[in-house]
């Protein structure tokens, strides 16, 4: 017989649909409407689970995101998801799941037999036990522990689901769809407020739908449906079933995760987003999450068939699913009562009430009438392996006997605790109700109504008319005239009484009585934290990881805190609850990464050239955003090869560049002159027009911020190069200055990278090649001379051609609107070829430019290298301030061991260290490998190459006062041997210029 | 995710703006007068106050200007907006 436990009547389920699926292995079958734990509930299956730590088996003890035990892995594949609650997945067509954390398999947990050594495993036991030997973590503890511990696995390949995004505002979002937050969407609604009206529940009722209520002269669940096909019709209020609010940020902004093909499984439509991610941001915020049920901590109150009791009526009413047919309730509140209630209208046998109060409230009476009723007893114990088979009923007070009582399901209640996560997320702040035994929101935020159970407010009439009212306040502040309150419905009274929080006495000290069953943390636990001087909540959280799991301990947590006051001598009012953290439930990271995932991770920029690298076999790297060119390997060859190719092909022919990711910003005004002059550390304003000129920008604190030549296109006109990575962060410092410090300089800077291809000429056929382009052209250097440039017209294309060098040849960057570089490009191709013009890619660039002690700011520079310790203090004009000037004769900026660029040969000239390795000033006395700095530690290799045309290896680094070390040994102590360098000035190539002049 | 009046263009999400540290800290017009401690006190001290702070925000991926705001540092919440050149409005800014 399938579904024996699915009751005949009721429930919103769609009987006339039968849903297949399985659960490790095993068919089942369920109806929409239910979700993958209740449909296991009807199908009988009560172990569904092993626990974290002592793999204790484990049942369902939620109906609702709290839930704490019954976690499994769904579906396999890319699609798969471990940790999902079985509480909140809506059962599907095909839908697949299965228990975590068992072997070999959930029934028969060899794991298990840590459940019966459990007290060797307190908490702290880790931290305890495993420090020693200290090398045996890392090869045998961890590792072993890891397999025995954790949940469930992540997936191995590619997630096939696509995620979306999506942002809006609104005047009211309302959280929560039970009676509270219906009658806020309704009030604000109707005054033409736009509401959005969010629910983690795919179906808007909350409590009604698992409770028997009246409103006016219809059943709660028809109230319900009526407010929703109400609110549907507006055309600004948009409602979010299935979507769970996951934080609260500042001024009301809202992210909230909507279940959309995740509610169909695999098998939903291709173009439906598994989940999306709505992005709110709201004026007012109508706060109606409920509350959460808070268990009784007793032995044994973890095994298969214990239930929270409004989880009970929850799979009673909602999903039509009885969870147990002899049922005993153990709860310290008179709302519980009505879980009996329910129990009995459904035909469940009560075998017990049991009350550790000696008087349980009046609204009680009409309620036990019939009922075996056990006041001032608790349950000390529970029995039956793998499902609840039995409790044992102990008085609290005197010598009384214990009795045992057979049941199948122990429904429990230890009072309720509002929903406070987003409000305390808005800086709201709580104080313990003593009424209620629960904290609550004190005072009020801006901007913020909390109403209905969230506030500690349970009656359904005080529900009905705060929502109402609330939604009217918050549609009212932003500027709607609050429609006409209709008459509030005549609702039968249902005060259930004062609330408390019992802390039952425990035998054997609260062993195996779990306070927070994802982790398997007992009363025992917090009593030995307690013991060991952990006394603020948020010590004791970390120390024996109570509310830290998967779950962040919605049940659990306040239950915990009051076990801590009562162990440490305290009022739980002096406790403070740990932080609510975003995000509410756990959140798959596919979600937050949405569609910004591989090809869409990040822009991609590429030069008007790109296609040309590609066909011509280009091996490309990322430097920012940009993808650059790095070398172009003929076949059979290396990197090494094919660089040490184009450098010689550079250095002694002609070869080509694309420089086109230049950072380039044109300064126009009149004022351009004086304010470059205060950028940049040399002057600007004496640069005549055609000319090019070398600059270095510092920051305030005298550190290198960019370099780049630049030119003057104009008397009000300067054109700039900053470094590739740079330009955006140029740009900005630029506008930052001008707006903020110096308005009154008449300067627009624009930013022109994107307008401007560059195709860089080098080699000393360089002239002959673009003499055949340009024949118009002077070039020889008495014309044309080195750091001038010139526009011209290349066959048809407006061309402003820089001589400039990075490579130290003889060198012109030829600039030209962007759409035309390629046709350029492939114009210097083509009239090079008789030269054996060559390609090269940024990887010659670079062991080029630092042949010639040319720096790279990012490479050379660290924001801790000032321009004199490059070197480049010349430059600094001595008639001028300019930023970063005054810095540049702080004490620490004079210190005469500041490290300082040189060049370093290698003893073996075979020998290329490697970027970043430090360097030693004495070999020997001192270990090589030892904690801490190395007391000979005088330096690091910033660049690092073997030299084509010097035919050797060679580097640039920074050294402590290194200028003065010329001729100096140095070693670079790398893990397997050191490498002997010898100091030398940073120039490797042509110190004359020669080359580059000529 | 604060919603910041950008002074230009209205009020607009946090991450559309950059930070630009606290407020009103004038650049000396006259650094080499100055000496050490007087110069690492422009550069490097500034004031810290629970409460509310003046300070610089530059609407970055929008009009990309410069503006002030006077944000209270403990519960987040904007005071006041004002453009670069304007004085701070009165009743303190907490420096």
């Amino acid at each position: 017989m399938t579904q024996p436990f699915r009751l005949p009547r009721g429930g919103q389920i769609d009987r006339g649909r039968i849903l297949r699926f399985s659960f490790d292995g095993q068919d089942y079958e369920g109806h929409p409407g239910d979700t993958l734990a209740s449909a296991l509930l009807a199908n009988g299956v009560r172990l569904v689970a092993r626990s974290f730590k002592y793999h204790r088996p484990r049942g369902i003890f939620a109906a609702g995101p709290e839930e704490p035990s019954a976690l499994v892995q769904l579906e396999t594949g890319g699609f798969t998801e471990p940790n999902r609650r079985a509480t909140d997945i809506a059962l599907y067509d095909g839908l697949r799941a299965a228990s975590q954390h068992a072997w070999p398999r959930l029934e028969n947990d060899l794991g298990a037999l840590i459940g019966g050594v459990a007290p060797l495993f307190p908490a702290g036991f880790y931290y305890k036990t495993f420090i020693r030997p200290r090398g045996l973590w890392r090869y045998l503890w961890e590792p072993a522990l890891r397999h025995m511990a954790g949940l469930g696995h992540a997936p191995a390949s590619r997630d096939p689901s696509r995620y979306d995004k999506r942002h809006t505002h609104c005047d009211v979002l309302v959280i929560g769809a039970g009676p509270a937050g219906l009658s806020a969407a309704l009030a604000a609604g109707r005054s033409g407020a736009r509401v959005i009206l969010a629910d983690s529940d795919p179906l808007f009722g909350g409590a009604l739908l698992r409770r028997a209520y009246r409103i006016g002269e219809e059943d709660g669940t028809a109230w319900a449906a009526e407010a929703v096909t109400e609110l549907a019709a507006m055309p600004e209020v948009r409602l979010l079933p299935a979507t769970t609010v996951l934080g609260r940020y500042d001024d009301n902004y809202f992210v909230a995760a909507e279940r959309v093909g995740d509610l169909l499984g695999p098998a939903a439509p291709a173009g439906l987003p598994r989940l999306r991610l709505w992005h709110i941001r709201a004026r007012q915020i109508v706060l109606a999450a409920g509350a959460l049920e808070r268990p009784l901590v007793f032995p044994g109150n973890d095994r298969p068939g214990v239930m929270l009791a409004s989880a009970v009526e929850s799979y009673i009413r909602h999903h039509a699913v009885l969870p147990g047919r002899r049922a005993v309730v153990f709860a310290d509140n008179d709302d519980a009562y009505r879980t009996a209630a329910t129990l009995t209208e459904a035909g469940a046998e009560i075998a017990a009430i049991v009350d550790p109060r000696d008087k349980p409230g009046l609204a009680t009476q009409q309620i036990v009438r019939a009922l075996p009723l056990w006041t001032g007893c608790m349950v000390v114990g529970t029995g039956g392996h793998k499902a609840l088979r039995r409790v044992t009923i102990r008085p609290i007070a005197g010598n009384g006997s214990d009795t045992i009582i057979d049941c199948d399901l122990l429904a429990v209640s230890g009072g309720w605790n509002p929903t406070l996560h987003l409000y305390a997320q808005a800086q709201g702040r709580t104080r313990f109700d003593e009424g209620i035994a629960a904290f609550v929101p004190d005072g009020e935020v801006a901007g913020v109504e909390v109403v209905g159970a969230a506030r500690g407010s349970f009656a359904l009439s005080k529900c009905l008319a705060d929502g109402a009212a609330a939604g009217a306040r918050a549609a009212t502040s932003c500027g709607f005239a609050s429609a006409e309150i209709s008459e509030p419905p005549i609702v039968p009274d249902d005060e259930t009484g004062p609330n408390r929080l019992s802390l039952l006495p425990l035998p054997q000290g609260g062993r195996h009585a779990f306070v927070d069953l994802h982790n398997d943390v007992t009363a025992a636990d917090i009593a030995l934290a307690a013991r060991e001087g952990f006394i603020a909540s948020e010590h004791v959280k970390r120390y024996t990881t109570l509310g830290m799991g998967t779950d962040q301990g919605k049940t659990g947590n306040v239950v915990g805190l009051a076990l801590l006051a009562t162990m440490t001598g305290r009022d739980i009012g002096e406790t403070a609850p740990t932080t609510f953290r975003p995000p509410y439930v756990p959140v798959a990271f596919g979600l937050l990464a949405g569609r910004a995932k591989g090809r869409l991770a990040e822009p991609v920029r590429v030069t008007p050239m790109h296609e040309w690298h590609i066909a011509a076999g280009a091996v490309f790297e990322d430097v920012g955003q940009w993808k650059r060119a790095r070398y172009y390997p003929r076949p059979e060859e290396d990197m090494m090869a094919a660089v040490r190719r184009e450098c010689l092909a550079a250095r002694d022919g002609v070869a080509l560049l694309d420089a086109s990711t230049l950072g380039k910003i044109e300064v126009a005004g009149p004022d351009a002159g004086r304010f470059l002059d205060r950028i940049y550390i040399n002057r600007w304003q004496n640069l005549g027009v055609g000319h090019c000129r070398y600059g270095v920008m510092c920051r305030e604190d005298g550190m290198v911020f960019d370099d780049g030549v630049g030119a003057r296109l104009a008397p009000d006109r300067f054109f700039l190069t900053t470094t590739t990575g740079n330009a955006a962060a140029v740009f900005d410092w630029l506008e930052e200055w001008l707006q903020t410090e110096w308005p009154e300089l008449d300067v627009f800077c624009t930013s022109v990278t994107e307008e401007w291809a560059n195709a860089t000429l080098v080699g000393w056929a360089a002239r002959d090649v673009l003499a055949l382009l340009a024949p118009g052209l002077a070039l020889d250097s008495a014309a044309f001379p080195h750091m001038t440039m010139r526009e011209a017209d290349i066959g048809g294309i407006p061309a402003r051609i820089f001589r400039v060098s990075f490579s130290g040849e003889l060198s012109y960057e030829i600039n030209v609107p962007a759409d035309q570089g390629l046709e350029l490009w492939e114009r210097l191709i083509a009239v090079g070829e008789p030269f054996g013009i060559t390609p090269y890619g940024t990887e010659a660039m670079h062991v080029m430019r630092a042949e010639k002690g040319y720096i790279i700011v990012g490479q050379e520079t660290d924001g801790s290298v000032t321009p004199v310790d490059l070197g480049l203090g010349a430059l600094v004009a001595r008639d001028k301030d300019c930023l970063g000037r005054r810095s540049l004769a702080r004490s620490d900026t004079v210190r005469l061991d500041r490290k300082q660029l040189v060049g370093l040969l290698p003893d073996n000239p075979g020998d290329v260290i490697p970027e970043g390795a430090q360097l030693v000033a004495v070999l020997g006395d001192v270990p090589l490998v030892m904690p801490g700095p190395h007391p000979g530690m005088i330096g690091h290799v910033t660049s690092s190459y073997f030299g084509a045309r010097i035919g050797r290896s060679f580097a640039l680094g920074l050294v402590q006062n290194g200028r003065s070390r010329h001729g100096e040994r140095v070693w670079a102590p790398l893990p397997d041997r050191p490498i002997a360098a010898r100091i030398c000035p940073p120039v490797f190539y042509d110190p004359e210029g020669a080359r580059r002049d000529g | 995710m604060l919603l910041i009046p950008c002074p230009w263009c209205g009020p607009r999400n946090e991450a559309e703006f950059h930070y630009g540290g606290e407020a009103h800290i004038a650049r000396p017009p006259h650094p080499d007068a100055l000496d050490d401690p007087a110069w690492a006190d422009y550069l490097f001290m500034r004031s810290n106050p629970k409460g509310p702070f003046a300070e610089r925000w530059v609407h970055s991926a929008g009009c990309r200007r410069w503006f002030h705001v006077v944000r209270d540092t403990a519960t987040h919440r904007i005071l006041a907006v004002y453009k670069i050149g304007d004085p701070p409005p009165s009743g303190g800014t907490g420096s």
